[in-house]
């Protein structure tokens, strides 16, 4: 197969100058001295000298010093589950914002470290998220409440029971309005209920920062539940996006991410796989997951939904797509979904009532409900209605209403009309805050009452009806704070603790203290057989849909504004979090902020400098966009994929000063550009303009940071020719022939050597990679990898130890996309060992490329001479790991006492001028060994799980021993994948441990001729 | 806090002395009942309670047999005393009532074989004085043994007397040169003298250059190197009072070391497991290694105090503090060691790289927790390679085995001495 062209941005694609420069310079650093160099100094040699001296002496006194003498304090009383050294495991449910994960918390001496997916969920099947990763480290976040205050001032909670009990009893009768996201938990509901029951009026306002009002209420509109259904792509055969990021952002990812990648496993004996089809403005990571993907303007989303509802034989008139390959697209997915009736499922991202009433009616007449979409267990994951909200508001600058309650809503950050909000705030008589930090709407309340963070709490989730999962405390309150529910309980003048009250809840409802023990134990609570899909008869109002479709303005402008999640940052509640906010984004790899993303041919009116070698320069041209009356100040940077007349924005940004260090000050608010259309918000706008300002401001990028210069490292072929020929792929593996039958020890000159136990191996399937992150941050956590901070990111020195490289290939408008992770190969002849000079990184007996910390002393030819460019070295002291004082490097408050409480204690933390990389958690790996040993059996298989392999929810990463026939691992690279299987850079027979297994689009077998893409190839190193 | 002190019970004989007396002694009296087995079944199940030569909570057990009127009922009464207490015997019931009426813990799991091994023990240690010392090394021997290897100090002897030679041989050459010279009229220069001697000079500055660099290289690798570290603790807890005089399992305190990375310093609850009845202290008199004496029983009344025990009240009187211990054995943070991979997989006695912890007062630092150390344990060190299964993965080496091409396996042949099983 011709090898298909891959480039990580458009200066690669068109080979510029600037990059063929930033290729040339790939491991140079300028030294970090401000002087104008050593030389030219009027007496270098003299103050070489006394430098010199007067470095030794400091050094000789630093270390002649005595040695310290350190404390053993063992407890006084020990508890009995706990065994210093040893991990206890709790289950707990992430439930943020609306998502619903069940979590399994890993403890160590008390200390929550790490959180892992609960198998037991048949929702989630033990996957996880880059945001369910990271929460673990917002429990030790420095910027939460300590304390209970009343004014600004530190107060005790009897004092404030006191006074807000004064406040509610005088308000007269005016309403009382707690004020939440979406809560996923039925014994909060109850409690919420008990309290607001006790006044006249009172309610409960769900108000969702980010809404999916417009699908509550399609439905209620089209079957008459107002509710989310339940959604099994793993059915789906025939998947239609329409702008819904299902797999990144939307709704409840983690569930639908693993439902769709049961759906891409594919190999030889069985090759069939679902097919996706994704029409959307900006570049998500849906779409650049799915087989055909098609771009329009926000503006026309209802247009694209109804010429689909046509054409799948709706009875709409179609109305015209002026773009001709929409228009193609649309009829293509039309016939697939038909194709595949009863196996198919359209969802879309839109908020719009009437877009989700077409979607719905599609739906209806392919099949979906009941097959793909559960009516008869619906989902919870979102609740909130987008016009309580804006009564609210409303009532609230009317001055009618007593009191508010916040409960982790925050709506002076994110509602559209903050300010109304704010002013509104002013008018009550009565503000409460239970958020667990100072952020936007907490600094207006005058009460503020914190609540735990989920780790320390008991609580329950509702994730989908019927489907229940637990929270327990994993860990003391390491503050004064108090559980929401517990505060609501005192106010509502009952005197039973949460606990208790969430205990007798569920041991009457399960019926025993013994069955609420197990459900503890277990996490989740569920049908003992799922119930039978049920679905829902269709009763929309079609016409009326697409006729307010049709007349809805489509705007003036030229351009349009689509406003987008992040898939690390969100919505914007965990923004304070270092680690997600220095996760590459899946698609711009870019850290720490936002921007406005356009397309290039957009990025060439502003400037003619601007263009191919754009993403090189960590400086980017400032735009001021402007829309619906409101401007922000951005970066600009071009997202190949992208609409030419739409700029992309991401919310969760720009947060107020006290949210926290990592967050305050990073983006900018994008926020204000929501508007609400009488129904509901929408999250776009039609009337954008923007202007270059001729300011310049950094965006730290990550994928420019290396380049395999155009070596082929990425193998892909489509569905109909995998069939037709599965070998096909790897084809250019049979060159690896002519150097004899067995590549491994033809091919070389070397000894080969032998692993006599284990060897260990992994596999990374690139079908189910769908770039989400979880691993990036999973392996963060396990491995205490460092948080260097926006400057240092620009500067190359992140220090992940598993990236995921995103390839765009083809046309630059319309481009593919693919991902590959890439961490330590472990190569078995591996080039870093050869030239270290002081034998810092060697091999093990079990095929692990060992690092020595304590050996290396930082030249970094290891990283120079790594053809996979997988090795980070410590540029700066970002730990304390030093033993010279005052050398520490931290812009997140990483170092704080607090927050160094989620170190993993297995695993040292890296000092100054030291290489690391990936160890294949070792750690884990010797931990597994060990109990095989104590128990005295061979080790099992899937007894060690790398971090990474763990949080992945679609299981791409499989890791065992390959000396193990009976292994996963063993198989798969032997017996189910021999046909894509293959290693990267293979003919450099640096024979690494990892294997990849070539991607699969489910798509037309492209013509020939389209295969060369019209641009320089031959200035690339073949 | 430092306090060293030259320690002369050392190296590794006294370990395999002690080993050889606690194989020997068992032995020595062998009867159908298997005092070897009574002593592990003692030590698990009645040591905090009992003592063979004292009382402790419950009666000392020398002469236990003799004392009972029937070997059969004092079964029963080890099963379950209780059930005799409630027969009315009344052996029984004085024993009860003396005692405080302190119920002994049922032991229904024990055989008859087991109680009656425990039995042999007991009148096996009966033979002991009380404090028995099994082994105890002849600190002499030791010295010999050390001066006998060490040659170095002959070796320099040897190379100063040499040198001295080598400079008198110089210089009288350098004489009688000149006097040849002077003979045959040849003028030489006036002769030097040595001290200004260039080629001296630069001798003495190379040598001094190699012997400071070498004392500077091996202090530099000495930095924070602790052996025979012994500092003072807050309590003087005596290891050879618990572990050797009274023979308390090392594990009853440190329960970490089969199944964690720490051996886990206990908590004072597992302290006042034993110490809610020992109230005082009757053993040999203790003296630290300056020779200070110390009363035991003021040292229990020290526990007390941290962990909030009215012993006349015999109750908890105030919330309890833990004890700073210092802390002995300190690895680098880049150092991985796990307690049970060794005690547990490896099969290796706390000794090996504690000491004779059973003979020491104050504990100090036994090994140098060197990795020299260690890595040169690990290429000697046999793995348990035949008797655990998780091993029967290592097909070449158990076939090598078969072909007698090697006879056992150690540590470092399954790659126990490569990095990443240490630093990570």
């Amino acid at each position: 197969m011709e090898q298909k062209k891959y480039w990580k941005g458009l200066e690669e694609l068109h080979n510029t100058d600037a990059h063929q420069e930033i290729v040339k310079n790939e491991f140079s650093e300028e030294l970090p001295f401000e002087s104008e160099g050593l030389l030219n100094a009027t007496t270098p040699r003299r103050d070489f000298l006394k430098y010199l001296g007067f470095t030794t002496a400091a050094a000789a006194i630093a270390a002649s010093c005595e040695t310290p003498v350190k404390k053993a304090i063992p407890y006084v009383n020990k508890p009995e589950e706990i065994t210093p050294g040893v991990a206890n495991y709790y289950a707990s449910s992430y439930a943020i914002d609306g998502e619903y994960v069940p979590v399994v918390v890993k403890t160590r001496e008390g200390r929550p470290i790490k959180m892992e997916g609960n198998t037991l969920s048949t929702i989630t099947q033990g996957a996880t998220s880059a945001r369910v990763q990271g929460a673990v480290l917002s429990l030790y976040d420095t910027a939460r409440l300590r304390f209970p205050s009343i004014g600004g001032t530190e107060t005790t909670w009897a004092e404030l029971d006191k006074q807000v009990g004064a406040a509610l009893a005088g308000l007269g009768g005016a309403p009382v309005v707690l004020l939440s996201a979406t809560l996923l938990s039925p014994s909060t509901k109850k409690v919420i209920g008990e309290f607001l029951a006790k006044y006249p009026n009172s309610r409960h306002v769900v108000y969702d920062a980010v809404s999916y009002s417009g699908i509550l209420q399609a439905n209620e509109a089209s079957y008459g539940k107002r509710v989310v259904p339940s959604y099994h792509f793993e059915n789906a055969k025939s998947i239609v996006s329409l702008g819904a990021d299902f797999i990144g952002t939307w709704l409840n990812p983690v569930e639908y991410a693993r439902q769709f990648a049961q759906t891409r496993k594919i190999n030889a004996q069985k090759p069939e796989m679902s097919k996706l089809f994704a029409f959307e403005s900006h570049m998500s990571l849906t779409g650049a997951n799915a087989d055909e993907r098609y771009t329009h303007k926000p503006s026309e989303t209802g247009a694209v939904a109804l010429a689909l509802l046509a054409a799948v034989g709706g009875s709409v008139t179609a109305p015209a797509i002026a773009d001709k390959r929409v228009a193609d697209g649309i009829k293509k997915a039309a016939e697939s979904l038909k194709a595949n009736a009863g196996k198919a499922l359209v969802v879309s991202g839109s908020n719009d009532v009437n877009v989700q009433i077409i979607v719905n009616a599609i739906n209806n007449i392919v099949g979906a409900n009941g097959t793909t979409i559960d009516f008869a267990a619906p989902s919870n994951y979102r609740q909130g209605i987008d016009s309580d909200m804006t009564k609210l508001v409303s009532d609230m600058n009317a001055g009618s209403i007593g009191a508010v309650l916040v409960y982790g809503a925050n709506p002076a950050y994110d509602y559209f009309e903050s300010q109304k909000f704010a002013e509104g705030l002013k008018k009550v008589k009565l503000a409460v805050s239970f958020n667990d930090r100072n952020d936007e709407t907490t600094e207006l309340c005058k009460y503020i009452a914190p609540d735990h963070h989920f780790l320390e709490s008991w609580n329950d989730a509702e994730g989908r009806t019927g489907y229940y999962s637990f929270g327990q405390p994993t860990i003391l309150p390491l503050f004064k704070t108090r559980a929401i529910q517990d505060t609501l309980l005192t106010w509502s003048g009952n005197a039973t603790t949460w606990a208790d009250y969430l205990k007798n809840e569920w041991v009457s409802k399960l019926g025993g203290q013994e069955a609420w023990d197990k459900a503890l134990q277990d996490g989740v609570v569920e049908p003992a057989t799922a119930p039978a899909l049920g679905g829902a008869s269709f009763a929309g109002d079609i016409a009326g849909a697409a006729a307010k479709i049709n007349s809805a303005k489509k705007g003036g402008g030229k351009l349009e504004l689509v406003l987008y999640e992040k898939v690390a940052i969100g919505s914007g509640k965990l923004a304070n979090n270092p680690w997600l906010q220095e996760m590459p984004d899946p698609i711009t790899r870019s850290t720490w902020g936002n921007y406005a993303c356009i397309s290039n041919k957009l990025a060439k009116t502003y400037s003619t400098q601007l263009g191919d070698d754009y993403e090189i320069n960590v400086e980017k041209k400032v735009l001021k966009v402007k829309s619906n009356g409101k401007e922000i100040e951005l970066p600009l940077l071009i997202v190949p994929g992208i609409h030419p007349e739409v700029i992309a924005i991401a919310v969760g940004y720009g947060r107020g000063a006290n949210v926290g260090r990592a967050a305050a000050g990073i983006g900018k608010n994008a926020y204000p550009f929501v508007s609400f259309n009488g129904q509901t918000f929408d999250y776009f706008t039609t009337d954008a303009a923007a202007d270059a300002t001729g300011a310049k401001e950094t965006v730290a990028l990550t994928q420019t940071h290396n380049s395999y210069e155009g070596r082929p490292i990425v193998k892909e072929t489509t569905l109909e020719e995998f069939i037709k020929n599965p070998l096909e792929v790897n084809e250019d593996r049979r060159e690896l022939k002519k150097f004899g039958p067995d590549f491994r020890k033809d091919a070389t000159l070397y000894p080969n050597f032998s692993y006599p136990g284990i060897k260990w191996g992994m596999s990374i399937d690139l079908n189910t990679c769908f770039g989400c992150g979880a691993c990036t941050i999973a392996c963060q956590a396990e491995n205490n990898v460092s948080v260097v901070g926006k400057e240092e990111v620009a500067k190359a020195h992140e220090m992940h130890w598993i990236r995921i490289d995103r390839y765009f290939s083809g046309d630059e408008d319309n481009p593919e996309v693919v991902f590959q992770p890439m961490l330590c190969q472990h190569c078995d002849n591996a080039p870093c060992e050869n030239v270290c000079p002081v034998g810092a990184t060697n091999h093990s007996s079990e095929g692990i490329n060992q690092m020595a910390y304590n050996r290396c002393i930082g030249t970094r030819y290891c990283a120079n001479n790594c053809p996979y460019k997988v090795r980070r070295l410590n540029w700066r002291d970002w730990n304390g790991a030093d033993s010279f004082e005052n050398n520490l490097y931290d812009v997140a408050d990483m170092n704080d006492n607090l927050t160094r409480m989620v170190l993993n204690p297995d695993v040292v933390v890296r000092s100054r001028g030291v290489m690391e990389k990936c160890s294949f958690c070792v750690q884990r790996l010797q931990e597994a060994k060990l109990d095989a040993k104590k128990a005295g059996h061979p080790m099992k298989d899937g007894a060690a799980k790398t971090a990474c392999q763990q949080a992945c929810g679609a299981d791409a990463i499989v890791f065992g021993n390959i000396n193990d026939k009976n292994s996963e691992i063993y198989k798969i690279r032997n017996e189910q994948q021999v046909d894509r299987m293959y290693y990267v850079l293979e003919e450099t027979h640096v024979l690494p441990s990892i294997s990849y297994l070539a991607k699969i689009r489910n798509k037309d077998a492209a013509p020939k001729a389209e295969k060369a893409p019209a641009h320089k190839e031959e200035a690339h190193h073949a | 806090m430092y306090r060293r002190v030259s320690i002369l019970l050392r190296k590794h004989f006294v370990s395999v002395l002690i080993l050889c007396a606690s194989i020997v002694i068992p032995f020595s009296s062998v009867k159908a009942a298997d005092p070897a087995k009574g002593k592990a079944l003692f030590q698990t199940n009645c040591a905090s309670c009992h003592n063979v030569h004292k009382k402790l909570t419950g009666p000392a057990l020398a002469g236990v047999e003799d004392r009972w009127p029937d070997k059969k009922l004092l079964h029963q009464w080890i099963h379950n005393s209780a059930s005799v207490l409630a027969s009315g015997d009344k052996y029984a019931n004085e024993l009860f009532n003396q005692y405080n009426k302190t119920a002994m813990t049922a032991f229904p799991s024990l055989s008859n074989e087991d109680i009656d091994d425990i039995l042999a023990y007991v009148k096996n240690e009966e033979k002991n004085t009380p404090g028995g010392k099994t082994a105890v090394a002849d600190p002499n021997a030791n010295e010999t043994a050390d001066k006998g290897n060490d040659n170095s100090l002959l070796f320099g002897i040897i190379t100063l007397i040499l040198a001295v030679v080598a400079l008198i041989l110089m210089q009288i050459n350098s004489n009688l040169n000149k006097l040849a010279g002077d003979k045959e009229g040849v003028p030489t220069a006036d002769p030097v003298p040595f001290y200004k001697n260039k080629a001296y000079l630069a001798l003495i500055i190379l040598v001094l250059f190699m012997v400071g660099g070498y004392l500077t290289i091996q202090g530099a690798i000495g930095l924070g190197r602790q052996k025979d570290y012994m500092p003072e603790q807050p309590i003087f807890y005596s290891h050879k009072v618990h572990a050797g005089i009274n023979q308390i399992n090392c594990l009853y305190c440190h329960a970490g070391a089969e199944k964690s990375k720490h051996a886990m310093i206990p908590s004072e609850n597992i302290c006042m497991n034993c110490h809610k009845a020992i109230k005082e202290y009757s053993g040999p008199e203790l003296t630290t290694a300056e020779g200070k004496k110390i009363d035991g029983t003021a040292e229990i009344a020290k526990l007390y105090d941290y962990v909030g025990w009215d012993p006349e009240a015999g109750k908890y009187t105030k919330p309890g503090r833990p004890i700073e211990w210092t802390k002995i054995h300190n690895l680098p943070d880049h150092v991985y060691f796990n307690h049970s991979q060794h005690v547990v997989a490896g099969q290796q006695q706390c000794q090996t790289c504690h000491g004779a912890i059973t003979e020491m007062d104050e504990v100090h630092q036994f090994s140098d927790l060197s990795m020299g150390w260690c890595i040169n344990c690990h290429r000697t060190t046999k793995v348990q390679f035949a008797d655990n299964n998780y091993y029967s993965i290592f097909e070449k080496l158990h076939q090598d085995i078969k072909d007698k091409k090697i006879d056992s396996v150690t540590v470092e042949m399954v790659g126990g001495t490569e990095c990443q099983k240490c630093h990570y």
